[in-house]
């Protein structure tokens, strides 16, 4: 009788808004999600997804806008709360004890006992009734979760919340990390799940695999819900052209430059970290851009070329010379530079102050007789403050104290002090006001004009489409393709990144020759 | 930006705090009839002074340790081994300067064996230090025999003398080393390249690392020095006792941690500085000084010392608060 269409919805949300500081996340949104279906989020990194889950699982509160779960208002005080109400989060990081048993963390917090002593024959009972649902071969009772794979973990977090009878499953990218095998397992649980009247939002990148498990679907771009349907009559296409949108590169300050000879090539290069070994040229005053889903390899490949991480094959080539190992002061050396994605853990000493952070990577100059001068560190930095327009008191300032975009312009400024001539940027405008974007854009544009190269890794589509000569595509590990941006669309971009190829329908000969 | 009041008061917390405290601990003392006139006597500081000069001497090569982000639980038995070697050396006729130079080495030795486990085996500095604790102490008292270490006098008892030989020294040889010592750290940690480096390692490894800095190889070194300023402070322990023994100062890894933690040092690294340290390390000997004055029995002491502890930590938390 599910099939209804009078059938009420299990969760509803109407006009949720929340914003964080000037940025909206979320945007008078509205969801519906009916009995047993499984319901497709789709939208790019920073679309408003996981602020809208947090609402959901009661982590944050919205500032406007009502739910309700079963026809009754919801308003979750909390986690705790929303889990009590039958809402369970399976989180991409997953949030088990790998020293307690399979069957220990199912019912952690929730164990069974009689005055205090643990029922351990009615806790496997229970555990065994929820096993039933995701049977895995790895999965027993008591084998501690630590010494189970990925996916045998992923199904574990499944069971505990079904174990809580939750109704209301969301799974966020639950396949980034699993093999062909496990996601197919998962499927299957996923379909067993929904005749058993469980309803769930899934959260994917991977949109072939949202089309197959999904019966319906809402896209998020920029905070708004621009469209939502059922998955069948929907193309992969469609999809893409929701998440992306109309908006194009007007925002996009263009810098005239001109591209020279190869600065460095990287053959057959294979890190500790990466899945498969990459091969790739940057010229002088290039600005090549790097597309692909967050976990596709691209970090890790600037890891190994920076050497944080262990070079273990292939060759890198900078300027000439060739570069192994994990010594970063030797790239650094050769004009290599790296802006690390993790602005805050990795990018800068956010308790040092802004002279200090610019300068590490190079205090040479300020040194006289082995002593050091911050005052001329300082004078030295102040013009960089302001040629940046950084927003800070003085050089003195902690880092720490400093605007997001204020702080990446320090983490900037240092490649600009250390006069790197190959810049590796990992998502530089990731998390900061569209007017600092803009600056940084110029600025890289004004790099590439006095012949620097850059490598520019971004999940920001239109930036990329933007300011880049040419773009190449990671898709799980593998650069699947390489085109001048005037080749590139964004739907191909997405459609590379996403399914590992572009779209069919507008490049089908060029995928053959290839 | 509404953060821009707090960290004006915390840099105040940060700088004057310390020195607030040590104000405190000698005003209080100071304002008690009992003591009033035996506590503020010049004699009075410069014993103070003397006492302080062992956790002191440990206290500096801590903090360069704690800047980096790391800790050594090692200290006290690194001090306790390189008295023994350097009673060991004088009692079997070695010259004193020689024997003094051996305790030195012997304690930088042990220090470089903690850096090199951090670096090479990536292990925890807590637990590798804390195993170098049981090895430092087992081997003081396998060389000292399990016993007390006689050795003849010599100039080195001198270096902890209350009324030092050329009288106008006026204080110990071994506190003008002190103070020697912390101008140079001082220096060391504000105006070298290598100083930056500590604070950089100890704020953020990962930062460092990114910005070329052999961050193995400045753990090693700052663990080496460290161990070199614990060898010394033995061999003012050996000049204060006039004997080499392995049991002595059991527990002090404690109070020299506390005196870097009470001046400012954090234990997540990348602040602490000398001068805060030193503060901290007075703080401490006043405190004693003035109980023992006060015929306060030892565990009121070690209660207060253990309460300073804590309201440092909770100040120093309050200056973090704006994150």
């Amino acid at each position: 009788m599910r099939d209804v269409p009078a059938a009420p919805p299990v969760l509803r949300m109407a006009g949720v808004s929340k914003s964080f500081g000037a940025t909206r996340a979320l945007d008078d949104v509205t969801f519906e999600l009916g009995r047993g279906e499984v319901h497709a989020l789709i939208g790019e990194n920073g679309a408003g997804k996981s602020t809208m889950m947090k609402i959901l699982s009661g982590a944050i509160a919205p500032d406007a806008g009502t739910m309700e779960i079963d026809g009754r208002p919801y308003a979750p005080s909390g986690p705790v709360d929303g889990l009590r109400c039958g809402v369970s989060m399976i989180y991409q990081e997953l949030t088990l004890a790998p020293h307690l048993t399979v069957a220990e963390n199912i019912l952690l917090g929730r164990e069974l006992d009689t005055a205090g002593w643990l029922d351990r024959k009615a806790m496997e009972r229970k555990v065994r009734e929820v096993l039933d649902l995701v049977r895995h071969p790895e999965i027993s009772p008591d084998v501690p979760v630590g010494r189970l794979s990925v996916g045998a973990k992923q199904l574990v977090e499944i069971a505990r919340a079904l174990s809580n009878k939750s109704r209301i499953l969301v799974m966020d990218e639950p396949t980034s990390s699993l093999s062909q095998g496990d996601s197919q397992r998962l499927f299957e649980i996923i379909r067993g799940l929904k005749g058993q009247d469980v309803s769930i939002i899934y959260i994917s990148h991977f949109l072939e695999e949202v089309q197959r498990v999904a019966d319906s679907y809402t896209v998020l771009r920029d905070g708004r819900s621009v469209g939502s349907g059922t998955m069948e009559g929907t193309s992969l296409d469609d999809l893409i052209q929701l998440m992306v949108g109309q908006k194009f590169t007007q925002l996009f300050p263009r810098v005239d430059h001109a591209v020279g000879g190869t600065v460095l090539s990287v053959k057959d290069l294979k890190g500790t970290r990466m899945t498969a070994p990459v091969t790739l040229t940057l010229s002088k005053g290039e600005i090549l851009g790097v597309a692909g889903l967050i976990g596709s390899g691209r970090t890790e490949m600037l890891r190994a070329l920076f050497g944080l991480d262990e070079v273990e094959g292939g060759t890198l080539v900078v300027s000439g010379a060739g570069l192994a190992g994990r010594r970063p002061w030797t790239r650094i050396r050769r004009g290599l530079g790296l802006l690390s994605e993790d602005r805050q853990g990795e990018g800068l000493a956010l308790s040092l102050s802004v002279a200090d952070n610019m300068t590490l990577s190079d205090l040479a100059p300020y040194r006289r007789r082995g002593l050091l001068s911050p005052a001329r560190q300082r004078r030295a930095v102040a013009g960089l403050v302001g040629e940046l327009k950084i927003k800070a008191k003085g050089p003195g300032q902690k880092v720490g104290d400093l605007s997001g975009g204020n702080q990446q312009k320090v983490a900037l400024a240092r490649l600009l002090h250390q006069k790197a001539s190959v810049l590796l940027l990992d998502e530089p405008t990731r998390g900061i006001d569209v007017v600092s974007k803009s600056q940084i854009y110029e600025w890289i544009g004004g790099l590439a004009r006095e012949g620097k190269a850059v490598l520019f890794v971004s999940s920001y589509l239109p930036e990329l489409l933007g300011i880049c000569d040419r773009i190449v595509v990671f898709h799980r590990g593998l650069i699947v393709e390489s085109r001048p941006t005037a080749g590139w669309t964004a739907a191909d971009l997405m459609a590379a990144a996403t399914v590992g190829r572009s779209s069919r329908e507008q490049h089908p000969d060029q995928r053959n020759a290839e | 930006m509404s953060r821009q009041r707090r960290p004006g008061l915390g840099k105040a917390l940060n700088i004057f705090g310390p020195f607030i405290g040590l104000l405190l601990v000698i005003a209080l003392f100071s304002l008690i009839p009992e003591v009033q006139g035996r506590f503020l006597r010049f004699a009075n500081f410069k014993s103070v002074a003397t006492q302080s000069v062992i956790v002191a001497l440990g206290a500096l090569g801590m903090t360069l340790i704690i800047i980096a982000g790391g800790i050594d639980l090692s200290a006290a038995s690194n001090i306790a081994l390189s008295s023994v070697i350097a009673a060991y050396a004088v009692n079997a006729g070695a010259a004193p300067l020689v024997a003094v130079l051996l305790g030195v080495l012997t304690g930088g030795v042990v220090g470089m064996a903690n850096g090199g486990l951090v670096t090479r085996l990536r292990l925890v500095p807590f637990i590798v230090t804390m195993g170098m604790m049981g090895i430092a102490r087992g081997a003081a008292k396998w060389i000292a025999g399990n016993q007390k270490i006689d050795a003849p006098m010599t100039w080195v008892n001198e270096l902890m003398a209350k009324s030092p030989r050329p009288s106008w020294l006026l204080l110990a040889p071994g506190i003008w080393i002190v103070i020697l010592f912390a101008v140079a750290l001082a220096v060391l940690l504000k105006y070298t390249v290598f100083g930056r480096h500590i604070f950089a390692v100890g704020s953020n490894e990962a930062t460092a690392r990114l910005c070329g800095i052999r961050t193995d190889r400045i753990k090693i070194l700052v663990y080496t020095i460290s161990g070199l300023f614990c060898g010394l402070s033995g061999v003012m322990e050996f000049s204060r006792l006039t004997v080499g023994d392995p049991t002595v100062a059991v527990g002090l890894e404690l109070d020299i941690i506390a005196a870097v933690v009470i001046g400012g040092g954090s234990l997540n690294g990348g602040e602490g500085s000398i001068l805060g340290t030193m503060v901290g390390v007075l703080i401490m000997s006043f405190l004693r000084n003035g109980c023992t004055m006060m015929g306060w029995p030892n565990y009121i002491q070690e209660i207060i010392i253990g309460a300073i502890i804590i309201i440092a930590v909770t100040l120093d938390r309050l200056r973090h608060k704006p994150e």
